[in-house]
């Protein structure tokens, strides 16, 4: 196995071509890692990005933010600045794994491992984020909802790589938030989990909202009609109870190791009227940045 | 049994929280265990193992493995020599499958390489030809009559009729009449109850590293609960004599019953001897998950009838467990243990052990009392809500004390029960306030503790230091505490002592760390090697002294001239003593061999309180205390630890805890990730209340504290979770979709 440590991203786009869909790039490698030793895989290259600056950094542009692909849980969240834009991004990251696996993971490898029950996906979807793919034939963004097709599988084409990921710029009075189920308190991974998006007016009520499920699909779900059921409300009951119907009918569930489809169905919709209110609270400035 | 051993007196060493002796070397690293072992020109052992849960093996071909550059030995269930029935050869088969794969995971050839990576490509060159046989994981399914059969001739003879042969084992206790009993009661209740297999989630995985010599002898470095009983099995699977195999143990990582006996060490010895070369054989977890011993799985119907004043008049239960593809006695703990806390006019039980397509099941602390016990509390507890009776005080009502008939036979002597309930209802948390969705569960245990057979030395070096050699791994803290009852015995202080555990060729034969047994025997089996040594000075006193060896006595760590007839003499100190050895008859040591009897059993009382969450089932343990008899405790931080670390694992088995098997018969969490352990931020601080209840049996009424802790927690938290809901629980563990579907009425 060969190891590759390029400190430029055309580096990086020389090395996946002539390795001919047997190389694997290598950020944080909380997955990769984990899958060659349970002799899962055998890549015979890596390519390690973590060499490229820029894909360490985390950069302004057009008020919003662009985070590398490189960079960590735990540099991310080091960031008062970006933590106060997305505080439900923020906690999403921070859920992936330990304290140790912080240091390591990413955002553009949670996205690209392609587990429906990754946490970082439906906070990241609820923001609206953006991937910037650079390739062999040079580079394109793609919202980051249609990065992941399936288990273990994204819309990548061959040789392609995430170099960051972009939050777009936020609106006043707007904040998210995510929820997960899960049955410990850590070390664990979602049965289901909700992300939040919200952007209320001056009286309170919902003028945008995105509502993103995870492991509840083969894919992490968009859901218009729970969003739809928030827009124009001020959040109260009624506007929440739809919600929670709307995120339960769009999940279409497995029954599993980890949960039964009754179950994930019910809880989802739970988690999405939970993770609501503290987003409310949050874009109304009640208890801003703080974490559920 | 030995019930006049205690002497009641002032402890100087014994009870105080002393530092122990091997924290410095596991938080630097420099403690050595199973995997650490290495030896020049050792090679790399791996497992081919069955992806199917039974099936025949037709053929296996292993030449392309064994002409792989690199390999040095192949084994197959053909390398092993025929042996005659018993635990030996069920252990042989466990550990490399024969004609048939009885279970996912089940060993079915082995290799030994030069390197890692070499190994695992030689698993993958070998050719098994398999016959897909149907399975049964479940204990119903498995008792039809027509069921897929697991192993043919097992069956005992007193096993009733109508089931498969898969039912191999039938015990029964109780006394009494059922029938008048029930009709005494104002209610009768049956009730049906599940667990899941669970697994001891020890943290340091199966290491053994094997050297055999071309004379036949052979070395074992293994981490192991008990190497003696590793040497004994080893030795009878390759037909050796135990005195030509030398085992020694490492520091342990954790067993909790579950290294008691052995999955890879025969394979691990196999290979050497083909190979002519040490090799060393490590599991990874999921191969600890699926081919080391979890504890069975249960179903148990329960009947119990009680007068409205909270008097428990008749009790009866029938339990089936399933421990796997091999016979086990588990059951018969169950079936013994289930109502030990009561003392009743009528009450059987029935055990059945059930054969399936599963792990041989392992010892898991109090091996099958969890199960029956917390059937047995949570009728109690729906009893007490019934008839709107406080649970303690029916506890109280009902408990067994000294001079009650057991329902498993004996006739208990001082025992602990009624001062544990007391200690529990007096106790603040027991009449704490409560928040919205939480609520209160209560539940008793108990455990038998076993003694066995214990070999202890002790010598007296010439400076005056004293150095114990035992025979048993140190899993829980053993060591401190065999060294602090040295000290205490010998009057001399704790730091002069250090307590060793030796190989299996250097000292007599020490029955495995179970059954809570180490700290009551070999500590008992120490005082008495002390004793013996003190015995040995006091005549080298009287040698120095001229004079006669009845004429002194030993006093605060000194010989002294049994009185003023004896003549005027100093006293002699054990560093005096041991510095003029040689000259007066040579080195001074204790022995002492014995098979402990009066372990003494032990009872405990657990309180929770939970919260559970309405929309999701999700239980968080807000606040836990154990109640346990201790008789002494000699060391108190790790009797706590004892009693913390079995409320955890009760806990984790109570609510997520389980092996999960796909239709196919294959286990679906073999890791961390998904079989769910409590991790820390899941568990409270667990309060640990000690009772000192002196065991008769001990010269300083030591009982054993390790398993009876794990007892309780399972019907603590079914209790404390029905409570919390308004619907009864009958089925473990309790997660959360399970939970949920109660509350919403599924």
């Amino acid at each position: 196995m060969q190891y590759l440590a390029p400190t430029s991203e055309d580096e990086v786009v020389a090395a996946l071509a002539q390795a001919d869909g047997r190389a694997r790039i290598l950020a944080g490698g909380t997955d990769l890692l984990v899958q060659m030793k349970a002799d899962m895989i055998a890549p015979d290259i890596l390519v390690d990005i973590k060499r490229i600056p820029e894909l360490r950094e985390i950069t302004r542009e057009g008020g919003g933010w662009r985070i590398g692909a490189a960079v960590s849980g735990a540099e991310f969240n080091e960031r008062a600045d970006i933590c106060a834009d997305w505080p439900g991004l923020a906690e999403a990251f921070d859920l992936i794994g330990s304290t140790q696996v912080q240091g390591r993971c990413t955002l553009a490898g949670n996205l690209c491992n392609a587990s429906p029950a990754a946490d970082s996906v439906p906070a990241m979807v609820a923001a609206d984020a953006v991937a910037r793919i650079v390739g062999p034939s040079g580079t394109r963004d793609l919202p980051v909802a249609e990065i992941p097709v399936g288990p273990g599988r994204t819309s990548l084409a061959a040789g392609e790589f995430i170099t960051s990921i972009f939050l777009p710029a936020r609106a006043p009075r707007s904040a998210d938030a995510y929820l997960r189920f899960i049955p410990r308190t850590e070390m664990d991974i979602a049965v289901a989990s909700a992300g939040v998006s919200l952007t209320l007016d001056d009286n309170g009520s919902c003028v945008a909202a995105r509502v993103a499920l995870g492991a509840v699909a083969p894919t992490v779900l968009l859901v218009e009609e729970a969003a739809a059921a928030l827009i124009g409300t001020k959040l109260e009951g009624a506007a929440l109870a739809a919600l929670a119907q709307a995120c339960e009918s769009a999940a279409t569930p497995i029954d599993d190791k980890r949960g039964t489809v009754a179950f994930r169905k019910q809880v989802v919709g739970v988690l999405a009227r939970r993770a609501v209110k503290i987003a409310q609270d949050r874009a109304s400035g009640k208890g801003a940045g703080e974490r559920a | 049994m030995a019930l006049d051993e205690y002497e009641k007196r002032d402890f100087r060493v014994v009870g105080k929280r002393m530092p122990r002796p091997d924290a410095i070397d596991k938080v630097t690293g420099r403690a050595l265990y199973g995997a650490d072992m290495h030896v020049p020109g050792m090679l790399v052992g791996k497992i081919l193992r069955s992806p199917h849960a039974h099936a025949r093996i037709k053929a296996i071909d292993t030449s392309a493995a064994e002409a792989l550059e690199g390999v040095r030995a192949v084994v197959t269930g053909a390398d092993f020599p025929e042996i005659a029935p018993g635990e030996a050869r069920n252990v042989r088969d466990n550990a490399m499958a024969r004609d048939k794969a009885l279970y996912d995971g089940h060993a079915v050839a082995a290799v030994a390489a030069t390197s890692a990576a070499i190994a695992r490509k030689a698993l993958k060159l070998i050719r098994v030809e398999y016959e897909i046989l149907p399975h049964v994981t479940e204990i119903s399914d498995a008792m039809k009559p027509d069921a897929p059969v697991v192993q043919e001739g097992f069956v005992q003879e007193n096993v009733p009729e109508g089931f498969s042969d898969n039912v191999i084992s039938y015990h029964q206790y109780g006394h009494g009449d059922l029938d008048a009993g029930f009709a005494q009661a104002d209610k009768v209740i049956t009730r049906r109850f599940r667990t899941a297999a669970t697994h001891q989630g020890y943290i340091e995985p199966h290491a053994a590293l094997a050297s055999f010599g071309a004379d036949g002898t052979a070395d074992l470095w293994v981490c192991t609960q008990g190497h003696y009983y590793v040497r004994q099995l080893c030795a009878e699977i390759l037909q050796m004599d135990q005195a030509q195999l030398r085992v020694t143990a490492s520091e342990i990582g954790g067993g909790f019953g579950g290294k008691t006996t052995c999955f890879i060490e025969p394979v691990a010895l196999m290979l050497s001897k083909k190979a002519g070369a040490p090799v060393k054989l490590v599991m990874t977890r999921q191969e600890v998950f699926r081919a080391s011993g979890p504890t069975v799985s249960s179903e148990i119907e329960m009947r119990m009838g009680m007068t409205k004043d909270g008097r428990i008049t008749a009790a009866e239960a029938e339990l089936h467990y399933q421990g796997g593809a091999f016979p086990n006695i588990t059951v018969q703990f169950g079936a013994m243990a289930a109502f030990a806390c009561y003392d009743l006019q009528a009450v059987q039980t029935r055990g059945y052990n059930v054969l399936t397509n599963r792990p041989k099941q392992a010892a898991y602390r109090a091996p099958g009392a969890p199960m029956a016990i917390y059937a047995v509390e949570s009728v109690v507890d729906e009893l007490c809500q019934e008839f709107d009776l406080d649970p303690l005080e029916v506890r109280l009502k009902n408990a067994a004390r000294k001079g009650t008939k057991a329902s498993y036979g004996p006739t208990y002597p001082d025992i602990g029960l009624v001062a544990t309930l007391e200690a529990a209802q007096a106790h603040p948390h027991y009449s704490a306030p409560l928040g919205p969705n939480q609520a209160r569960g209560v539940a008793c245990g108990f455990w038998f503790n076993f003694g066995g057979d214990t070999s202890v030395s002790l010598s007296v070096d010439f400076d005056g230091s004293i150095t114990v050699t035992e025979g048993n791994p140190d899993i829980g803290g053993s060591r401190v505490s065999i060294a602090m009852m040295a000290a205490e015995e010998l009057g001399v202080p704790y730091e002069s002592v250090r307590a060793v555990v030796t190989d299996t060729a250097s000292l007599g034969h020490n029955e495995v760390t179970d059954g809570s047994r180490v700290t009551f025997a070999v500590g008992l089996a120490t005082i008495k090697a002390a004793r013996a040594a003190k015995r040995e000075m006091c005549r080298r006193a009287a040698k120095i002294w001229g004079i006669d060896e009845d004429a002194v006595i030993w006093e605060d760590g000194c010989a002294k001239p049994a009185g003023p007839n004896a003549g005027k003499f100093e006293p002699l100190s054990i560093k005096e003593i041991a510095a003029k050895s040689s000259r007066t008859g040579g080195p001074i040591a204790g022995h002492h061999e014995v098979n402990a009897e009066g372990a003494g059993v032990s009872f405990g009382v657990h309180i929770a309180d939970v919260e559970v969450d309405p929309e999701t089932g999700h239980t968080r343990v807000v606040r836990y205390t154990v109640f346990q008899d201790a008789g002494k405790a000699v060391h108190p931080d790790y009797v706590e630890g004892q009693m913390q670390g079995g409320a955890a694992q009760g806990i984790g088995w109570a609510l997520n805890e389980e092996y999960i098997y796909d239709e196919n018969g294959r286990l679906l969490n073999p890791g961390f990730l998904d079989y769910r352990i409590p991790v820390a931020s899941d568990l409270p601080h667990i309060d640990a209340v000690i009772l000192e209840i002196p065991n008769p049996g001990h010269p300083y009424g030591v009982r054993g504290v390790g398993e009876t802790g794990i007892v309780p927690p399972l019907a603590t938290l079914s209790n404390a979770v029905s409570r919390a809901i308004g619907r009864r629980m009958y089925e473990l563990p309790m997660s959360p979709p399970r939970i949920l579907k109660a509350i919403k009425g599924g």
